[in-house]
């Protein structure tokens, strides 16, 4: 129950909104009950001969207490419900604000859809605290109390009587509540497993046809389909007893009344009316008796829920400006220094970079060459702090980056990662993202140098065309060079590019090349690649093989030297021949 | 993100899906028949107790009789437990039915899964279809146990009522009943303006999910390029979305349900009104009057619910008209009507021409002839991209030929049963897929003639035992995610040895490139010699050993055999083979000589 105190200032907020509701609910209440009374009048008035116009009076007197219940009753739910919806949206925006404050490596330990079930579904049972338990577990409790008060003050003996079973009513809705919820789990883990073994007889589908395991698979998917039969009949069996036992418990109450109210009126201990008015607020009490039970189960929930939101609020935020960072650091020029870096990967046994030495002048060009898993990707994104090193230290013109505010860091630095990713939006807003006051033409311009601009022309609404809708998708190399669009569109003292050319033909990659050497000029930058044509002109090529730099110089140099990087050139020449056969 | 099909809601009733979804209710007729009876009885039992009511109050109450009135109150306890008992067993009996059809239809769903061909899981994402057989499924399971049956018991319900008003007192029936129209018109206007603010939400989620879903996979991306803060506040504005529309939705609730309370009330209201002044005329009882003002609670519900159930119906209609078109679909690749039996093979393998296109004209093999003897090794070489795995996917019939012939044994593939054909052929795929479930069972895929013993002597054949008897539970250890917990190399060699468990005339091998220790490379190698003697064997090639084995090597580039014959020969050539060697497998020697391991070639 705890873990719900953290929704204090979300009720501190709208407190007035609440209170306003707890007000309406007190009033829409307090008009529903006297229905029965005047019921009750009616009644006697029956016997005691009232006239017509009587008659007619406590009809309208009915309906003017509902619509004066009905008013208030509106008001509640435009209170309480809204009020909860907007405690939901604040918490939501919380928690996204919060996710984005958190580092690369805890997105590497936690799935997006994990993520997502907390954003919705424990988001969702929070809010169903917040709403819906909150209203009824208020209105109830007044309700009760009133209609408590009214029915012992027409006759204690027949009330304490008829109310006899109810309380059993919230007791069973209580625990079959609970038996529910974990028949239901139980439902919920059996319907995944359905799921998990669809997915992975459909992911394997080659292997069960090539063996023939067809009829294999489909006596497995049976036996997990009869399971999930019998959970669900067991769930049934509950569900199918509920309501019985309710009604028979609520009958059980209307029949004392009868039976004792009966008796009563027949000795003229009671009226008519008084019996009458006794059987309409039985009826009035059931739900309440059943939403008692109900709300303790969404509250447990809750609860629960927020447990588990709470894990990820208490999760700091782990790369953030710190007391050393030097905010006075506005400008960088790019001279970037790795001295006797080394970095392993969180549980991983193996550093994944070994005594990193470089220095590289602003405005020079490094080419990065290594195998899958050599390190190359692990090297640049230390660059703007996606990992804090622990060995070693990174400069920027001499300044360590931890000094260098992150957003200063980071806004010098034009990145295109070797996985692309683009947002469902127009090319225009992914190539300017987020570039406050971007001209229209450095869009255009950047664009044609990633030679993106021909693609672009070919859509139908050109840089306006949202990415992803209507079946407008990009190829992986036109992803690429929108990518690269992204990275150059900032204007970066630096420039890394991971794999940018992996999905771009060799001829295009050429013509881009050649547009960037102009570019680049200016610009600290790495170009990161299985090609030896892509870095063949870089200032200076480093080979890196199992996290350690094993031969650096110029193109000519390497080849010369008869290394890792001259044996690739062999057989980059080499490929290129057998695809010109 | 925009929303795909399966957002997409229409009627709520469509008449011929409603009676091919009912078809699936015939194995169950009988119990359907009994459902409806117990309905139609229990339905009746609801309405009984106010009229109860109104006997006990005219006829015992007011004229004081005690035992008159013992009597009733014994008569409303046995109907109490009777009713009790029925609703039981009703609900019972109706959801136990539901299951049943639910059962049946998934099974079905998933069998016609099973005979679909490649062609069309190339088409269709593994997602969309696992929706199918779990999801949509699902959503029926709500229209056949809660909707179709409780709008039948509440028509009895209403039918009940009806009669038992009508029979007490006709006019009183009619002054109360003329609040129906506008009970129907409010229930009809909420209806839709809920549904409309409805959809909305459920437009406004899936964009809020599709934000989410995209922006926590970026959000690296979006902390490199420092664009949090706009992040937040197109969130911010998805999520205000989102928010007021579901404030909508509660608008229409918070003015629905006290109008229904007003109708209501109006209804006792002309019941007081009118009634009372007939008892007091003595044209009524007080019984009546108190029996109408229980009748109206009861009436209104039933016609209050209406608008949930009518959103039931809809989703289990779009439901049931994704799953009836998956249903319909016949891209299988079919077995001929008269089929040549395949009891034994001898492995002569001979493709004659093949032509094959994955669409229509775009042909990725051109005119492709070879044969091999049975018992030979046959290497395929080439480039990403030249044909080697087309190759290797026609000779199992996962995809049909175009043009040519592909034959076994001199017998065209496609005049004998698939079943037939596959049993005689083993694939060992580049990528080893390991199911969820213990090691033995990934060797034998469940087939239970592959005894305990045979397992062992497979896995001992292809080195694997070592590993997996070091396992804390050997052959009964559980392979946990696709394999997660063995090495890349552990899991070729389960691959092998369950390809060498069914001891098939034909072999695929599709050797895997990653890089894997010296120990195990030699481990492996052995294996493949292992699997390769005695039978026809097919194999796209890496190492340089398996080539250097092979009987032929066929050199495929661009779609075509270019080259074929022994090792030494194609060198001679120095054609495209010649320069393929140097490329990929000439390190391989080296590595050889040095002791040390060829990584992976592609970088």
């Amino acid at each position: 129950m705890d873990s719900l105190y953290r929704l204090k200032p979300y009720f501190r907020r709208h407190r007035w909104l609440l209170a306003a509701g707890f007000v309406a609910v007190l009033l829409s209440n307090v008009f529903e009950v006297l229905v029965p009374l005047i019921i009750r009048e009616a009644v006697d008035g029956l016997q005691e001969g009232a006239t017509m116009r009587d008659f007619f009076g406590y009809g309208a007197m009915v309906v003017g207490v509902t619509a004066l219940s009905g008013i208030f009753s509106f008001i509640t739910r435009q209170t309480i419900i809204v009020a909860s919806r907007k405690m939901e949206y604040e918490l939501r925006n919380d928690f996204y604000a919060h996710l984005q404050t958190l580092s690369i490596s805890f997105y590497n330990n936690t799935t997006t859809g994990d993520l997502m079930a907390h954003t919705t579904n424990d988001i969702n049972q929070v809010r169903n605290f917040l709403g819906p338990g909150i209203m009824y577990s208020t209105s109830t409790f007044i309700r009760f109390v009133i209609i408590l008060a009214i029915m012992l003050s027409i006759n204690p003996v027949l009330t304490l009587l008829a109310l006899l079973p109810l309380p059993l009513i919230s007791v069973i809705v209580f625990y079959i509540g609970r038996i529910v919820h974990k028949k239901t789990i139980r439902i919920q883990e059996q319907f995944s497993n359905i799921t998990s073994r669809a997915q992975e007889n459909l992911s394997g589908i080659r292997v069960i046809k090539a063996f023939t395991r067809e009829q294999f698979e489909i006596d497995q998917f049976k036996n997990l389909g009869e399971e999930y039969y019998r959970r669900n009949m067991g769930l049934i069996r509950t569900q199918s007893l509920t309501r019985p036992v309710l009604y028979l418990l609520v009958g059980i109450s209307l029949i004392i009344v009868l039976w004792y109210g009966g008796l009563s009126v027949i000795d003229g201990r009671m009226t008519l009316g008084d019996v009458t008015a006794m059987m309409i607020y039985l009826g009035m009490l059931i739900w309440p008796m059943i939403a008692f039970g109900w709300v303790f189960n969404i509250i447990q929930r809750a609860a629960a829920s927020m447990g588990r939101l709470n894990k990820i609020f208490d999760k700091q935020p782990d790369i953030i400006d710190g007391p050393e960072t030097d905010h006075s650091i506005k400008d960088l020029h790019g001279n970037i220094t790795f001295k006797n870096v080394s970095f392993s990967y969180p549980g991983a046994y193996e550093p994944a970079l070994k005594n990193i030495k470089l220095d590289i002048p602003a405005g020079k060009t490094v080419g990065v060459i290594g195998f899958t898993g050599s390190g190359k990707s692990t090297l640049v994104s230390l660059i703007p702090r996606l990992y804090d090193i622990a060995d070693g230290e990174i400069l920027i013109d001499g300044k360590p980056i931890k000094k260098i505010p992150i957003s200063t860091l980071r806004s010098h630095i034009g990145y295109v990662p070797q996985e692309t990713f683009l947002f469902s939006e127009s090319i225009r807003e992914n190539i300017a993202f987020g570039q406050n006051g971007t001209e229209k033409h450095l869009v255009e311009r950047v664009a044609d140098i990633a030679h993106l601009s021909g693609d672009v022309d070919d859509f139908p609404k050109k840089f306006d065309t949202i990415i992803g809708e209507r079946g407008i998708t990009l190829s992986g190399g036109q992803k690429q060079r929108a990518s690269l669009a992204r990275a150059l569109a900032r204007d970066p003292k630096i420039l890394i590019l991971d794999d940018a050319f992996s999905a771009v033909d060799t001829y295009t990659e050429e013509s881009i090349l050649s547009r960037l050497r102009d570019e680049i000029r200016e610009r600290t930058t790495f170009l990161i690649s299985h090609r030896i044509s892509t870095v063949k002109q870089a200032d200076v090529i480093i080979v890196l093989d199992n996290g350690v730099i094993v031969e650096r110089g110029t193109h000519e140099e390497l080849v010369e030297h008869g290394g890792i990087y001259a044996s690739l050139h062999q057989k980059q020449l080499l490929e290129k021949e057998l695809d010109e056969m | 993100m925009a929303m795909h099909d399966d957002e997409i809601l229409g009627k709520a009733y469509d008449a011929s899906l409603m009676r091919r979804l009912l078809s699936y209710l015939k194995p169950y007729r009988t119990y359907v028949v009994a459902a409806i009876v117990l309905n139609i009885l229990f339905a009746a039992m609801g309405p009984l107790r106010p009229y109860l009511t109104k006997i006990a109050i005219d006829d015992y109450i007011i004229p004081g009789d005690h035992t008159g009135l013992m009597m009733i109150i014994g008569i409303l306890f046995g109907l109490l437990i009777l009713q009790g008992f029925l609703q039981y067993v009703m609900s019972l009996v109706t959801e136990w039915i539901g299951q049943k059809a639910i059962f049946d239809l998934r099974m079905q769903v998933f069998k016609h899964l099973q005979k679909l061909s490649l062609r069309f899981f190339d088409k269709n994402p593994i997602g969309r279809l696992v929706t199918r057989t779990t999801n949509d499924v699902e959503s029926l399971n709500d229209m056949f146990s809660s909707g179709v049956v409780t709008i039948f018991s509440d028509i009895f319900v209403i039918f009940w009522i009806l009669i038992f008003m009508f029979f007490m007192s006709w006019e009183l029936s009619l002054v109360t009943l003329t609040v129906l129209p506008f009970l129907f018109y409010a229930t009809w206007v909420f209806r839709r303006k809920a549904r409309d603010a409805y959809r909305q939400v459920r437009k406004h989620l899936a964009r809020l999910n599709a934000f989410l879903q995209e922006h926590i996979s970026g959000t690296i991306v979006l902390q490199i390029f420092s664009r949090e803060k706009k992040a937040r506040e197109q969130f911010e504005r998805i999520n205000s979305e989102y928010r007021d529309a579901y404030m909508h939705s509660i608008f229409y609730h918070a003015v629905f349900y006290p109008v229904v309370e007003l109708i209501s009330a109006v209804a006792i209201g002309l019941i007081i009104w009118y009634g009372g002044g007939n008892v007091v005329q003595g044209a009524l009882t007080i019984g009546i009057l108190i029996s109408f003002i229980q009748y109206t609670e009861m009436f209104f519900r039933p016609i209050r619910d209406l608008a949930e159930k009518y959103n039931i119906m809809q989703t289990a209609m779009a439901s049931s008209e994704r799953i009836f078109k998956l249903l319909d679909d016949t891209s299988i690749i079919p077995d001929p009507g008269t089929s040549v039996p395949l009891d034994t093979v001898e492995g002569e393998v001979e493709y004659r021409n093949v032509w094959f296109a994955y669409n229509s004209d775009e042909y990725v093999l051109r005119d492709v002839s070879f044969h091999v003897n049975p018992g030979e090794t046959v290497a395929l070489v080439g480039a990403t991209g030249a044909g080697k795995t087309s190759i290797i996917n026609l000779m199992t019939r996962f995809y049909d030929i175009r043009k040519g012939e592909i034959l076994v044994d001199g017998i065209d593939i496609r005049s004998v049963r698939k079943a037939d054909l596959r049993n005689h052929i083993a694939i060992v795929l580049q990528d080893v897929f390991l199911f969820s479930g213990d090691i033995k069972n990934n060797i034998t895929l469940g087939d239970d003639s592959i005894t305990m013993d045979r397992v062992r002597e497979v896995c001992a054949a292809v080195g694997a035992d070592k590993f997996i008897e070091r396992l804390p539970n050997g052959y009964d250890e559980s392979v946990k995610e696709r394999g997660a917990t063995l090495s890349v190399g552990q899991k070729q060699l389960l691959s092998f040895a369950r390809a060498l468990a069914v001891d098939p005339k034909i072999l695929i091998l599709d050797e895997a490139t990653s890089s894997v220790d010296t120990e195990t490379e030699i481990l492996i190698q052995k294996a493949i010699q292992r699997l390769l003697k005695g039978r026809t064997s097919i194999v796209i090639a890496h190492r340089l050993s398996t080539i250097q084995r092979a009987d032929k090597i066929i050199v495929m580039h661009k779609g075509r055999i270019r080259e074929i014959g022994k090792h030494h020969e194609l060198l001679a050539q120095q054609g495209i083979y010649y320069r393929l060697y140097q490329l990929q497998y000439k390190d391989q020697i080296e590595a050889q000589t040095n002791g040390v391991v060829e990584k992976n070639s592609s970088l």
